[in-house]
């Protein structure tokens, strides 16, 4: 097989690939073989996703059409972001996803990256909590068990970054420390952590937790959910901290100490600053892992997007279209983090020294 | 702050000291809780349990096992389970990856758009999604008396695929041992071949003396009556007999967790392969060494440096993501353990026996593999 650094420099024009495709016989044998795959895959996917597929009407129209029943996503589709979240109420959820949107789409820009948006999600964060909850300001409660669909997902993911975050610097910090039992304590934290499955620990979370409060304490399932989520994202986000603070250059610590800093005052002025920034690549991949992850919720019975979208599949009027419901979470799912691993390398070249 | 008592090395003592208490009083609080909890329940912590009968019906098992045996076997079983789908897995990740990562590096456009193609989706989905698809794939197969047959002694049902399979008897035994006889042979010619080669300068090819060794050895026993014998899938009555059966669940398992890995060892490969430098290519071409060799001899040796760290954490991801398997009805370690706990509500030791299993295979596979890396590591004077 021949190898890419023999044909350097390959851009995309039409011509180039054209001859490229048919340069040698090897490579004409491995084109062919590539047009009978697309060939084979390509058209048949077409005919079931577009040509006999049903946009309008009942399960019976798409039975007979015989293609895709996108009538069903249609129908679910609702369904499939707020779950079983009060009819009446649902502009709630609704607020809070316009909330988070606006406030993930802000987070994005460098240019308001700073003190502000970190206010701003201060205040969002319990906001939109109490909004989901109610209970205040004449809202009534809503039980966290009727939460369901892509706004639980949003709600486990962006909340356990928020309260996972601060923890991964504590435990980053804690084991790169002088102090020989907290470096102890934390490696234990983190290597235990990421030695165990998520599932054990959500399982942990939904059984053993309960038996270690006191008595008369519960903890609702969600937040018990969240506690499992919190654990797992601080201790993989620990280790792309630790990382960048492994990534400073020896100077920038001594300049911080020939200064008379403090302990703290070093880290949050001059390391933590540059640290963070030089990782947030990786700190969005590793998110991006972690958000996928939001699907294992399954386990314990919360209805995230994934799962609200198969309890859909049981609706006796729709049954039989699976398929669609997969390949409708599918295609949602690699949006989202499509979109988010390619935010992350056009962040990664900003981020290179020289490249702005 | 401003005590003086609170500077210095005295102030990392007691910092310390306050962890250190704080993390004693918390366990305490813990297990109090705990114990008493447990007593409200009816519970007394401990392991008698595990040999107390499980009554877990189990549908595949690589060892004897009935519902009455006790919870000790029927944990067992989850974990042999849960290895078989790992190393198995991990074998074929690995294979699947490696083609796929030399493909996204192919001089043929097509060939790297597609591959690239199939990463992206692969990779920016769930895995669970995944699963779930490929158990309903299965699910969906025809019957057992329609089973598809891609290749001969192949069947794939709704029951799961069926292999052919080698029967266990001393005429295979010998085989594999004539077979190893071999490869040692062939291991160890290499060997004198390389001493010779770095005293004296000649090369010599050891391809030809040693396929004759590995090939020479099987036929050898072979012909001295130890003929191994293949046992063909037959479709008799509703099912199939003789060969080996792979359950409908263990094989979606394996499917989703191979196509879901193989995506990232992919790029692992192709960008280890891209850190050569291009100046190491040119070099080995002006040397005048043929592909396969710039390949083998230059540029594979520096690749792997950079590509076995963060494979061992696709390892380790894979088996641990392998406990997926209790979505799709796979009895590996977590599933018989979540049943355990259902029947006997003994969560806190349930959870810390699969937890520390775990850890152990992590920390296992961690050290296999760091071990490894130390040997392709470089060295340096």
């Amino acid at each position: 097989m021949r190898q890419a650094p023999a044909l350097p420099g390959f851009a995309g024009r039409a011509t180039a690939f054209a001859r490229a495709c048919i340069d040698g016989p090897l490579n004409v044998a491995i084109t062919l073989a590539c047009l009978a795959l697309l060939w084979w895959l390509v058209p048949p996917f077409w005919d079931w996703a577009v040509t006999r597929a049903t946009w309008n009407g009942n399960a019976n129209a798409c039975r007979e059409a015989g293609g895709a029943c996108w009538a069903f996503i249609r129908e679910k589709f609702w369904f499939s972001i707020f779950g079983l979240y009060p009819y009446e109420q649902r502009w709630r959820p609704a607020t809070m996803m316009t909330i988070l949107i606006v406030m993930v789409v802000a987070s994005t820009q460098r240019r308001l990256w700073g003190r502000g948006l970190l206010l701003a999600w201060a205040v969002a964060a319990p906001a939109m909590l109490v909004l989901m909850a109610g209970g205040v300001f004449g809202l009534p409660a809503v039980q966290t068990r009727l939460w369901g669909g892509l706004t639980i997902t949003g709600v486990i993911a962006v909340y356990g970054l928020a309260l996972g975050y601060p923890l991964a610097i504590l435990l980053a910090l804690g084991r790169r420390s002088d102090l020989t039992l907290v470096r102890w304590f934390s490696t234990a934290v983190i290597e235990c952590v990421r030695g165990v499955p998520l599932i054990s620990l959500l399982f942990m979370a939904a059984i053993m937790l309960p038996l270690f409060l006191p008595e008369g304490v519960t903890l609702d399932r969600l937040a018990r959910v969240l506690v499992a989520y919190t654990l797992f994202t601080a201790a993989y986000m620990a280790e792309v901290i630790r990382g960048g603070l492994q990534a400073m250059p020896r100077g920038q610590y001594e300049a911080a100490d020939a200064l008379g800093l403090s302990y703290w005052k070093k880290m949050r002025l001059v390391i933590l600053p540059q640290a963070l920034t030089i990782t947030i690549p990786s700190q969005v991949n590793t998110f991006i892992g972690l958000f996928k992850d939001t699907t294992l919720v399954v386990v314990i019975g919360v209805f995230d997007f994934f799962t609200t979208l198969r309890a859909a599949l049981g609706d006796p009027n729709w049954l039989g279209f699976a398929t669609e419901a997969y390949v409708f979470a599918a295609a949602v799912y690699f949006l989202l983090c499509f979109t988010m691993s390619q935010y992350s390398q056009r962040l990664e070249r900003s981020l290179r020294p020289g490249g702005r | 702050m401003s005590l003086s008592v609170l500077r210095g090395p005295a102030r990392g003592y007691l910092i310390q000291a306050a962890l250190l208490v704080a993390l004693v009083a918390t366990g305490m609080w813990l297990w109090s809780n705990a114990e008493a909890n447990m007593a409200a329940r009816g519970l007394r912590f401990g392991f008698g349990f595990l040999d107390r009968s499980a009554g877990i019906p189990i549908g595949e098992s690589l060892i004897p096992y009935t519902p009455a045996d006790t919870y000790r076997q029927a944990l067992t079983v989850g974990l042999l389970n849960t290895l078989r789908v790992a190393i198995i897995g991990c074998l074929l990740a690995t294979i699947l990856g490696v083609a796929l990562g030399l493909a996204r590096l192919s001089a043929n456009p097509l060939l790297r758009a597609l591959t690239g193609g199939y990463i992206e989706v692969i990779r920016n989905t769930p895995l669970v999604l995944q699963l779930v698809f490929w158990h309903a794939v299965m699910l969906q197969m025809p019957s057992v008396r329609q089973a598809l047959n891609p290749l001969p002694g192949v069947f794939l049902s709704q029951r799961g695929l069926k292999i052919p399979a080698l029967m266990a008897d001393p005429a295979l035994y010998a085989f594999l041992a004539a077979l190893a006889a071999g490869a040692i042979g062939w291991w160890l010619l290499l060997r004198r071949e390389r001493a010779r080669q770095a005293e004296t300068g000649e090369r010599r090819a050891t391809i030809l003396p040693g396929l004759l060794m590995l090939l020479g050895f099987p036929a050898l026993s072979m012909a001295a009556g130890f003929v191994p014998q293949v046992q063909w899938p037959e479709l008799a009555g509703f099912n199939f007999e003789g060969g080996l059966a792979l359950s409908p669940e263990f094989f979606a398992l394996l499917l989703g967790l191979v196509v879901y890995t193989a995506a990232f060892v992919a790029e692992i490969v192709r960008s280890g392969i891209q850190s050569v430098h291009r100046g190491q290519w040119e070099a080995a071409r002006a040397l005048g060494l043929p592909g396969g060799r710039i390949m083998r001899l230059v540029i594979l040796p520096q690749a792997l440096r950079v590509i076995i760290p963060p494979m061992t954490s696709q390892f380790l991801n894979l088996t641990k993501n392998s406990s997926l398997a209790v979505v799709i009805g796979y009895p590996d370690l977590v599933s018989v353990a979540n049943t355990s706990i259902n029947q006997t509500g003994q969560a806190i030791e349930v959870i810390t026996i699969f937890m520390t299993i775990y850890l152990a295979l992590s920390l296992a596979t961690s050290a296999l593999m760091n071990w490894y890396n130390a040997r392709v590591a470089l060295r340096e004077r």
